[in-house]
């Protein structure tokens, strides 16, 4: 339950973790809060030989209003998001989410963009970026590009981020006022969602669901059924179109029974 | 803190370090980059009142604060907290040792059985008390509380100690 041994350096910009991860190829990882990567080190299922801590990059952690969206930077802590007054207006279900992670220890440390850039299906942060039609900020050394959310979660624990890149800041469209909701469904407190929904309405409805693909996913065929006014019957081919996971905790079938529910659950609570 | 951007380890022989401010004391001590704050607490520091329980930061037992918030110390690096103040059970009370009022609260409500979550469980309290200077209901104290374990299942008499210091009313 020791980390095997690595390389440690604290960069003290962007730039200086992008040329780290320039030199080191794909055996550096960026350290941000370390409550996904550390407990992998753990396990010996991820054994990088070079850290390079980015956490103390304080200017990386912001809320800004820009406009037509909210800008977020990447290293932004679960508490400072989920006691935000500007995402309490303007993004609220990416606020609530944020307060859905973990527990209050674990949310002190996690980061915004950490959660997003490990790419767990289960994870919940993800499913809120989906849903809120967000997209990320990328450095590299070349620049700088924006990838929309959907385009961002290849596979499992995959992401566009090439080996010298890191997510820099995450942009979230304004929302306020537009009917939103987030269902979890665990059976311990504390625990990752055996599977979750996120639902966004408004003129261009978005449906994301959480551990029910290799990588967190958007629904198709609930959001046309929603712009095309089905309400909360859209929810019936929340099953469909999906390989969830099979565990302990829920077999496949079981997961697209929970899916249907929550779905029809969210799209209900968003739409009251 | 050392210069940052700098590699500060090559090899598995290297140490880095760090140093901390421990309970109000600046602890400086050499660490291999992957210790874990809980193994450099207990046991370079010797304080060993941070208890060790699941190990996969689902449990709470190793629970301390960093800059003043909650933090599970199993799945954060010393070289992570290297400037950061740190504050452990052993610091809570008084030089004089007079307990904390959180300390003092679960004594008055028997909030412990067999003790092993209690300085996980009194820390994050304390934290998640500080956090709410408005006041907790019982909900907001047990909702708080969910990344403490207790499995003597001991949590009534817990979350009656944390509402007699951060309730409402």
């Amino acid at each position: 339950m020791i980390p095997a041994a690595f390389d440690y350096m604290v960069a003290d910009s962007a730039e200086a973790a992008i040329a780290a991860l320039a030199e080191h190829g794909d055996e550096a990882k960026l350290l941000a809060g370390g409550h996904s990567l550390i407990p992998l080190m753990r396990f010996r299922l991820a054994t990088p030989a070079m850290l390079v801590d980015i956490g103390r990059l304080d200017d990386l952690s912001y809320i800004n209003d820009a406009g037509d969206h909210i800008a977020i930077g990447a290293m932004t802590k679960h508490r400072t998001l989920e006691t935000s007054d500007l995402l309490a207006a303007e993004a609220p279900l990416l606020r609530h989410v944020a307060g859905e992670v973990g527990d209050p220890s674990v949310r002190h440390r996690g980061t915004l963009g950490g959660s997003l850039a490990h790419g767990d299906p289960a994870s919940d942060l993800p499913a809120a970026l989906l849903a809120s039609g967000g997209s990320l900020v990328i450095k590299g050394p070349n620049g700088e590009r924006v990838v929309e959310a959907p385009d961002f979660f290849t596979g499992f624990l995959e992401t566009a981020l090439a080996d010298d890149e890191m997510v820099t800041e995450i942009r979230v469209p304004k929302a306020g006022g537009v009917g939103w909701s987030y269902q979890k469904f665990n059976r311990r407190a504390q625990d990752w969602a055996i599977v979750g929904a996120a639902v966004m309405l408004g003129p261009d409805p978005k449906v994301a669901l959480v551990n029910m693909g290799a990588a967190p996913m958007r629904h198709a065929g609930v959001e046309s059924g929603l712009a095309g006014g089905a309400g909360a019957e859209a929810a019936s081919v929340a099953g469909d179109d999906v390989d969830p996971p099979e565990d302990l905790n829920a077999d496949a079938e079981y997961r697209r029974h929970l899916a249907r529910v929550l779905v029809g659950r969210g799209i209900a609570e968003a739409s009251a | 803190m050392t210069d940052s951007g700098f590699p500060l380890s090559r090899g598995e022989e290297t140490v880095v370090e760090v140093s901390m401010s421990v309970n109000g004391e600046t602890r400086t001590s050499d660490v291999e980059p992957r210790t874990l704050l809980v193994h450099h607490i207990r046991d370079a520091l010797g304080l060993t009142g941070t208890n060790i329980g699941c190990d996969t930061s689902s449990c709470g037992a190793c629970t301390i604060h960093v800059n003043g918030e909650s933090v599970k110390s199993c799945t954060m690096l010393a070289v992570q907290a290297d400037g950061t103040e740190i504050t452990t059970i052993e610091g809570l009370a008084g030089d004089d040792g007079v307990l904390h009022p959180m300390q003092a609260a679960f004594m008055e409500c028997h909030g412990l059985q067999c003790g092993y979550c209690t300085p996980g469980m009194v820390m994050a309290a304390t934290s998640l008390v500080a956090e709410n200077p408005d006041g907790l209901d019982e909900t907001a104290v047990r909702q708080g509380l969910e990344g403490n374990l207790c499995r003597c299942t001991g949590y009534h008499n817990i979350v009656k100690a944390v509402l007699s210091v951060g309730g409402t009313a």
